[in-house]
């Protein structure tokens, strides 16, 4: 379980993110929902460690991350799996050596230990056939999977996928957001999702947190955003024909 | 930002670069390919560079002291004080820099707006150290050699000028040459050398570790990199000259 309290950030003079408090529960797809430079990615990379926030606390199974030392947060980042929306795959290095990188920094395998390790994660994401290309030589939807290869490489506690979706046509989305649904039912991960992808919000948001103008502006569960009365939820939900063609359906 | 907040984030980089490594073999494994990129790589241009410039200081010594009153060995002696004092040390960091210099900021500057350095932090590594430690390792200790190779190619390119064009005998050339040899001129050259080295490699890193934005930041960061390492080279060989020789 991740729990945040109270956390604020600003850069410069914008307040970016007033007063949050959230807790993301573990073994559950937790979604951090918002417009476009609502705060959400700052949000997650605050939680992560990357944005140091004015105020507020990080705590991790009630460790508070930001009154840890050096040492302690490297630590915890080792129980930490990221899915970046660009991938962020090391261009110089094959998939497997990207799946082994946090591996050969951290743990004391053997190199056929790592390897083992490293196509078992890529087994485990459909993308073993793929182990010596390049990412550039990889779809956006394989640059993905690699990407969710090497969050897991290391056994992680917390998951952290920032707009997994993004760029990915709808069949290869739904693929990504089940295949992140199962490894958090799998490995008993507390996944924290950022996205503004309403389908995938609909389908796996188990624990759903809309951040508006920086402030936590509701949370609830799936079946509740269908049926919700906040005003600015709504207006962000409902944006698009689709999910309005839903709306009017369930109204009939 | 000001020039003195610059500064404080440039030692505050620095400091982030040589804390303990996480996994040493895996830094010294990094070191090894990046004394390949960045040295081995580069003896192709030092090479054709210091050939051409020593046979060039050749030809313009002797034109312009073409005086019955200075023996002829003095071209040689004049090519090897040039070379071993300036034109290798200074101009071979100078042509690093645009080519070494550029190169470490696009490739760190790619990795930051690609997320990857973010990839690095959030896995616990120590991005700084792991991408800058082995670039300022290799550079410094590759520069030297390469300027080794660079002075013995300017001197022989000296050499094949003036000698091919007549302009000067071959004894006359390898008199100069000898002629008042102070050893300690190499040991000045080559400290010069390493700290130029420093210098190409964190200002460089320093500019692309800290790029905001896309593609276009990343190549304002390289041509950054390449200006600033320029200007600090130029003012630090100036310290050195006062402090080493005077």
């Amino acid at each position: 379980m991740i729990e945040v309290k109270g956390l604020s950030k600003r850069f410069g003079t914008v307040q970016i993110l007033t007063d949050i408090s959230a807790v993301f529960e573990t073994g559950k797809v937790n979604q951090i929902i918002g417009k476009s430079g609502s705060g959400k990615s700052v949000l997650a990379k605050c939680m992560v460690g990357l944005h140091v926030p004015e105020q507020g606390k990080v705590l991790y199974e009630n460790r508070s991350f930001y009154d840890m030392d050096r040492d302690q947060k490297t630590e915890i980042r080792q129980e930490i799996g990221m899915l970046f929306q660009g991938s962020a795959l090391f261009d110089s290095l094959t998939v497997l050596q990207n799946v082994m990188f946090p591996l050969q920094m951290f743990s004391h395998k053997s190199k056929s230990e790592m390897e083992d390790r490293a196509h078992s994660c890529l087994k485990r994401v459909n993308i073993l056939d793929k182990d010596r290309l390049f990412p550039a030589e990889l779809s956006g939807g394989m640059q993905k999977r690699v990407g969710i290869a090497r969050a897991i490489a290391m056994n992680p506690k917390y998951l952290f996928c920032d707009e997994p979706n993004s760029g990915l046509d709808p069949q290869t989305s739904i693929l990504i957001d089940e295949l992140i649904k199962e490894i958090t039912e799998e490995f008993k991960t507390t996944t924290i999702v950022i996205t503004h992808d309403m389908n995938s919000v609909v389908e796996t948001g188990e624990n759903i947190i809309f951040i508006h103008k920086g402030q936590k502006w509701w949370q609830g569960t799936g079946d509740e955003l269908l049926n919700n009365d906040n005003k600015e939820l709504n207006e962000f939900i409902f944006a698009g024909g689709l999910m309005r063609r839903i709306k009017r359906s369930l109204k009939n | 930002m000001g020039i003195i907040g610059h500064i404080g984030q440039y030692f505050h980089l620095l400091k982030e670069t040589f804390s303990r490594p996480e996994r040493f073999r895996v830094y010294w494994s990094r070191t090894l390919e990046e004394m390949d990129l960045l040295g081995i790589k580069s003896i192709g241009i030092v090479a054709l560079l210091s050939f051409f410039m020593g046979a060039v200081i050749t030809i313009q010594t002797k034109t312009n002291i073409d005086s019955p009153l200075i023996q002829a060995w003095v071209v040689g002696f004049a090519t090897r004080q040039s070379t071993i004092l300036e034109f290798s040390p200074t101009i071979i960091a100078l042509i690093l820099a645009g080519k070494v210099g550029s190169n470490i900021a696009a490739e760190i500057g790619s990795m930051r707006v690609k997320e990857q350095i973010d990839a690095l932090d959030i896995m616990g590594v120590n991005s700084a150290g792991f991408l800058i430690l082995p670039k300022i390792v290799a550079s410094m200790f590759m520069n030297p050699f390469l300027v080794m190779v660079s002075m013995f190619l300017s001197i022989f390119g000296g050499y094949v000028a003036g000698t091919g064009t007549g302009i000067i005998s071959a004894t006359d050339y390898l008199q100069g040459i000898q002629t008042g040899f102070i050893p300690y001129h190499i040991t000045y050259a080559l400290i010069k050398t390493v700290v130029f080295a420093f210098i190409i490699a964190t200002v460089s890193a320093y500019q692309g570790y800290y790029t905001i934005g896309g593609t276009r930041e990343v190549g304002i960061s390289s041509t950054k990199a390449v200006v600033y390492s320029n200007v600090v080279i130029l003012i630090a060989n100036y310290a050195l000259t006062q402090f080493l020789l005077v």
